[in-house]
């Protein structure tokens, strides 16, 4: 069993919105492209041509309808590890290859400790684990650790691979221990929230839920108003108001 | 959509009571991610996005968004960012290949290149010098086709055209001929300042990451987005209200808006009046050879009245009050009326009604009247002024913009219906009367548009244009403006395969390739003895009716010899189509060789500047495969096709590609690309040959842009200064405003030519078609084949859409891709389904008036309930695309192309009108009407119809487990 170190300070984590993902999977193949030839590498796939394709992805994004009637809505829900910060995966751990780093919490396995017994996959309650059949050890979202310190790339893309790629700008990174960093400002204004909270793992990382709807429910307006500048006398049909209203002096 | 995963059972975290500290390991936190980054042009769809290939040991190592890069800035897409395994696919075609089975086995045996290029030239030269018009040229998903065009122009072919035809014509068509522009490669909304955005139909394949970072814009300033779609998926699903309209209905519904609008007076008059021909004088005099053409003067210029002088005047005089209401007589004594009226007529009749139209659009009045009150709540009380200075056409100067901040997109949702073509100027006419065109909050032209309503160029390949061993005088795909443009015989026969710029599809500005098989095949208008292909999917998910196509491409004479004489195609990939061509033209993969994505072509443009692409080989291949449009140019050397040749019969560009984007001039000093022109690259547009034009892209990034002054970067049509820098460049012929055309004197001339007027006539046979659907006033019609079959037979209508990590059927030999989408199902309505007995799983036959299919269903509340839909071209043939003949694709996947005639079915004379939208000829494969049915339980559950595997032309894959990237970790710890 994996001790976890004194809480960090710093809580690096990623705060995604639910109200802006599309779905697309950018970031599902952007993490899968540069995992499988970095520190997790590599993310093995199985029967890549055949009857029964699968393999190891870190992050991956799941459409699905929720509510009924009018309540249904779309839902698309991008699922990797939240990094949490009293993560059961880290205390079953039996060989300490599962460690949550002490300088920015981040969750990782140690390649070369680990030895596939899939304890933390069973122990994590967001199934955010994935084994690797061909590799035999256990992998995870590393928030691109290979990446976010890295001095060999542009100090701006030294954030994960997702949030790089993320077309519609859904993912955020960043320091959610810092109550003053963007990613917490945004997680404040928005009511920015954990996935089962009452599991008391206390993720790390945040969705931020669908912004209201704006629809027939909640629309102020239900006719348009007549543009201000018609004839109030004009009576008759639509069209004799329509060509009142029109037959004014316009200028080229 | 995927299932939901049930969620794995969590351990308790108390176990940690034992728990034992470990020391950190070391972690490579800073491990070079690449020898050497390289950027050039995505072509994992259409959208061309930058990007950059980091290799490392010469192999590719990841790809990501290149940030400068006016396209994507930055980001990139589910599709994007598995390039890597499309450039490894197995189903990479590996040599030449000549076939040796019967058509449509896929047995051949590969051969050299100088084999294969000496058969080509044969083939290709003996029908040139013989009659040029029995060999056809269509490309697919081609990107060069400035290249393959002037290509066909220099062959003498009447028959060349890209895929627009069953793609999105009446979207580019709708638009150029109404106000010169249109979406996506034309303009945009303008994502930094709209409040008020309308998204209509399926968007999620073109486009691609522009529209996800506006929507990002969007949702970040809370503007709100009203999606109008059957089905509320991808971008549907973020909308603030999702608008579930019954397919092919959004003509009712838009025209129901415009009627709101007018009932209530919240239009733009000034703008109406300064930018369109809605005060244009319009003949009223029943029976005349002019009637409903515009009442001009000695100049030929359309007269307006102007209330200040109360005389009739030319219509583009600056210092005149230009009517929009009344009854006007013109100097000859005849009736006169400003077009403004008939469109108010039309548009506040009791037929666009929002009360009339709800029921067959299947939705509520009522939300129809509140959208048209937002829309004109944000258009006319919230309105964008920006600080910006620009001069107007007519030489004055204003110091700021003020915009109407409501924007729209529509693509194929609209486009794919046989009433495509009217509708897509429906929704042009309601941006117009809205004032949005290329204001703040608005549309955004793209630079090379605006252009005029339609654009000046028509369309060559007449019959008299058509001689062995010369070339047509011009490029064949353009702008029809009257029927004496139409490329018809005397008697109204078409001079070209697929019948486009005929009475069947006068304004056919793309061609129509998806009738180019069946035409062929019938020899119908006439046989061909070489159809050459490029990059398109023709036997399979870019056909309609994939049986019949099977038949036309096998069909034999009596002789023994094939109708179709000779099929020649060119592909990077083991595609279905592969098997039905007698000799293969190996391509390269999108990071193997040059591509130019011109200002000639189909530009990358930004609204704040034009912008041009290339693509250049990031890695050599490791094949014998040459790069397409070298391939062409080498045939068209060998061929000894004018402009390929020098004067004394040698290769004119032999180094090439490269060579022939570098030195090729359309015109004198204007090539495909404008960057870096002149000696020493300081001229943009038009200059001399620079000769380090490609080294000065590659040092950029792949792409060059020409960004705007900020005083010409809005109202484009009218803006003086624009216009004199659009005409500098050669984007334009003149420096004159362009009048977006509410009222289209084009289609008034089809009218009018239908009632028997001018000297080219339809035969009587088309001639009520004609007279109905060309009228110059948008209308909405209901899509043709609900009304040709028995709609009670056939209750339903079926539509495809393509995912958003997917494109065509590249996606599937995608080892990442195919995980996420590996078969499809027959999306329906958890209402209908009840109704039907049918529950998720369950197997149900999908039957239309032509053929069934059987597939799986999965349930869903996000669609409309008289709608069936499913993910397209996910379903493949056995033996294609290096896959397993077990592959899901093939087993559970499944496409509704057998479903689509390609065909109407027979007017009362026995003749067949291609299944298109009468005035462009679009293909109308969104108007599928379909039956669902469970099946029976002893039927297998595996997706019908499954046709015989073809032999594949490469090696199966053949592999158990990938561990691709392994290679690159050696450094982790």
């Amino acid at each position: 069993m994996t001790a976890l170190p004194p809480p960090s300070a710093k809580k690096l984590g990623l705060v995604i919105d639910l109200d802006t993902c599309v779905g697309c999977q950018a970031c599902a193949t952007s993490c899968k492209e540069w995992n499988t030839g970095g520190y997790s590498a590599p993310l093995s796939d199985f029967d890549p041509y055949g009857a029964d394709p699968h393999g190891t992805w870190l992050n991956r994004v799941h459409s699905y309808e929720t509510g009924d009637g009018d309540t249904s809505r779309t839902v698309h829900f991008p699922r990797s590890c939240l990094q949490c910060e009293t993560p059961a995966c880290v205390t079953v751990c039996p060989t300490g290859a599962s460690y949550k780093r002490a300088e920015d919490g981040i969750v990782l396995v140690n390649p070369d400790t680990c030895i596939g017994c899939k304890l933390c996959s069973w122990a994590c309650a967001y199934g955010a684990r994935e084994y690797d059949y061909a590799d035999g050890i256990m992998k995870k979202c590393t928030l691109c650790v290979d990446r976010i310190y890295n001095e060999h790339i542009p100090e701006e893309d030294r954030i994960p691979a997702c949030v790089r790629a993320c077309p519609t700008g859904a993912r955020h990174f960043g320091d959610l221990g810092d109550i003053d960093s963007d990613v917490s400002r945004l997680v404040a204004a928005r009511g920015g929230y954990d996935l089962l909270p009452e599991m008391g793992f206390k993720p790390v990382n945040k969705y931020l839920p669908p912004r209201p709807k704006r629809d027939a429910s909640t629309s102020p307006l239900a006719r348009s108003e007549m543009n201000a500048s018609e004839p109030a006398h004009v009576t008759g049909s639509a069209l004799e108001k329509l060509f009142a209203f029109a037959d004014k002096l316009l200028t080229r | 959509m995927h299932k939901h995963p049930p969620a794995r059972d969590g351990m308790n975290a108390a176990a940690s009571v034992m728990a034992r500290r470990h020391d950190e390991p070391h972690v490579a936190l800073s491990v070079p991610p690449a020898d050497e980054i390289k950027t050039t042009t995505c072509y994992m769809c259409a959208c061309r996005c930058g990007i950059q290939v980091h290799l490392k040991d010469g192999k590719v190592r990841y790809i990501d968004g290149n940030r400068a890069h006016p396209v994507n800035r930055g980001v990139i897409c589910g599709k994007g960012a598995a390039g890597i395994m499309q450039h490894n696919s197995p189903a990479r075609l590996r040599a030449p290949l000549l076939r040796t089975g019967e058509r449509g086995s896929g047995e051949f045996k590969e051969i050299s290149w100088d084999e294969a290029l000496a058969l080509a030239t044969e083939w290709m030269g003996e029908v040139r010098a013989r009659d040029p018009k029995r060999f056809a040229f269509y490309t697919g998903r081609d990107q060069s086709q400035s290249l393959t065009g002037w290509w066909a122009m220099q062959y003498g072919t009447p028959n060349f055209a890209a895929h627009g035809g069953f793609c999105s014509v009446n979207m580019a068509a709708g638009g150029l001929y109404t106000f010169g522009g249109s979406f996506w490669e034309f303009g945009e909304p303008d994502w930094d300042h709209t409040k008020y955005f309308l998204l209509f139909g399926v968007a999620e394949d073109h486009g691609s990451n522009p529209i996800k970072i506006g929507l990002g814009k969007l949702k970040g300033r809370g503007a709100k987005v009203v999606s109008i779609n059957p089905i509320r998926t991808g971008y549907n699903a973020i909308a603030d209200e999702w608008i579930g309209l019954k397919p092919g209905t959004d003509g009712l519904f838009v025209g129901a808006l415009i009627h709101e609008l007018f009932r209530t007076g919240n239009i733009d008059l000034d703008y109406l009046v300064r930018y369109t021909n809605a005060p244009w004088l319009v003949i009223r005099d029943p029976g005349a050879r002019d009637d409903g053409l515009f009442a001009r003067d000695a100049n030929g210029q359309p007269l307006c009245f102007d209330k200040l002088s109360k005389t009739l005047v030319a219509a583009n005089r600056v210092d005149i009050a230009p009517a929009l209401t009344g009854d006007y007589q013109l100097a000859d004594g005849r009736a006169a009326v400003p077009s403004f009226r008939l469109l108010a007529e039309r548009f506040l009749s009791a037929e666009y009604a929002p009360a009339t139209v709800a029921a067959e659009c299947g939705i509520g009045a009522d939300t129809i009247v509140r959208v048209a009150a937002e829309i004109a709540d944000v258009a006319f009380r919230q309105t964008v002024t920006l600080p910006i200075a620009w001069t107007d056409w007519a030489g004055r100067r204003h110091q700021e913009i003020t915009g109407r901040p409501v924007s729209m997109h529509a693509m194929r949702g609209i486009s794919a219906h046989s009433n495509g073509f009217q509708t897509c100027r429906m929704l042009h006419v309601l941006q117009i009367v809205l004032g949005t065109i290329d204001v703040p909050g608005g549309f955004r032209y793209k630079a090379p548009y605006p252009k005029t309503a339609p654009p000046a160029n028509k369309p060559a390949g007449k019959h008299e244009h058509i001689r062995p061993n010369t070339p047509l005088p011009g490029m064949h795909l353009g702008f029809v403006a009257s029927p004496a443009d139409l490329l018809v015989d005397e008697n109204g026969a078409p001079s070209r395969l697929d019948k486009a710029f005929s009475w069947d599809a006068p304004l056919a500005a793309h061609g129509l390739m998806h009738m180019a098989i069946t035409n062929a095949g019938l020899a119908d208008p006439y046989a061909i003895d070489v159809l050459f292909l490029y990059m398109a999917n023709m036997a399979w998910n870019s056909s309609m009716n994939i049986a019949a196509t099977h038949g036309y491409l096998t069909d034999k004479n009596a002789d023994g010899t094939y109708k179709i004489g000779k099929i020649i195609y060119s592909d990077a990939y083991a595609s279905e189509m592969v098997a039905y061509a007698d000799l293969i033209l190996p391509d390269t993969t999108y990071l193997e060789r040059f591509d130019c994505i011109s200002l000639l072509d189909r530009p990358i443009s930004d609204p704040n500047g034009p912008a041009d692409a290339i693509r250049h080989p990031i890695v050599a291949p490791d094949r014998d495969v040459r790069a397409f449009q070298d391939v062409l140019i080498d045939l068209g050397a060998r061929l000894k096709l004018p402009g390929f040749v020098t004067v004394d019969g040698k290769a004119k560009y032999p180094g090439g590609y490269p060579d022939y984007i570098v030195n090729h001039e359309r015109t004198p000093g204007i090539g495909p690309l404008a960057g870096w022109r002149g000696k020493g690259g300081e001229q943009f547009g038009i200059g001399e040959v620079n000769p380090d034009q490609l080294d000065r892209y590659i040092e950029n990034g792949a792409f060059h842009i020409y960004h705007l002054p900020p005083s010409q970067q809005y109202m484009k049509h009218a803006n003086a200064e624009y216009l004199a820098f659009a005409k500098s460049v050669g984007f334009t012929g003149s420096t004159d405003p362009i009048i977006f055309q509410l009222y289209s004197e084009p289609l008034q001339k089809f009218r009018l030519a239908a009632r028997g007027h001018g000297d080219v006539q339809p035969p009587n046979t088309h001639r009520h078609r004609i007279e109905r659907y060309f009228d110059p006033l948008p209308f909405w019609y209901a899509p043709f084949e609900g009304t040709l079959i028995d709609e009670h037979a056939y209750p339903m209508h079926a539509i495809t859409q393509r995912p958003m990590a997917m494109y065509h059927s590249w996606g599937s030999q995608n080892a990442w891709l195919r995980q996420i989408h590996t078969a499809n199902r027959l999306y329906i309505a958890r209402v209908r389904a009840a109704k039907l007995g049918i529950v998720d799983d369950d197997w149900v036959w999908i039957s239309s008036h032509i053929g069934r299919v059987k597939c799986q269903v999965k349930v869903m509340d996000g669609v409309n309930p008289d709608t069936v839909w499913t993910w397209n071209a996910i379903g493949k043939r056995r033996g294609a695309w290096a896959l397993d003949d077990d592959a899901p694709e093939a087993k559970q996947g499944f496409l509704l192309n057998h479903l689509i005639a390609e065909l109407l079915p027979a007017r009362a004379d026995g003749y067949r009108y291609s299944n298109s939208d009468p005035v462009t000829g679009q293909a109308a494969w969104y108007d599928l009407r379909v039956d669902v049915k469970k099946c029976s339980h002893d039927e297998p559950p595996e997706t019908a119809p499954r046709f015989e595997p073809t032999a594949s032309p490469v090696p199966a894959a053949k592999v158990a487990v990938s561990d691709f990237g392994r290679a690159f970790n050696r450094e982790r710890t």
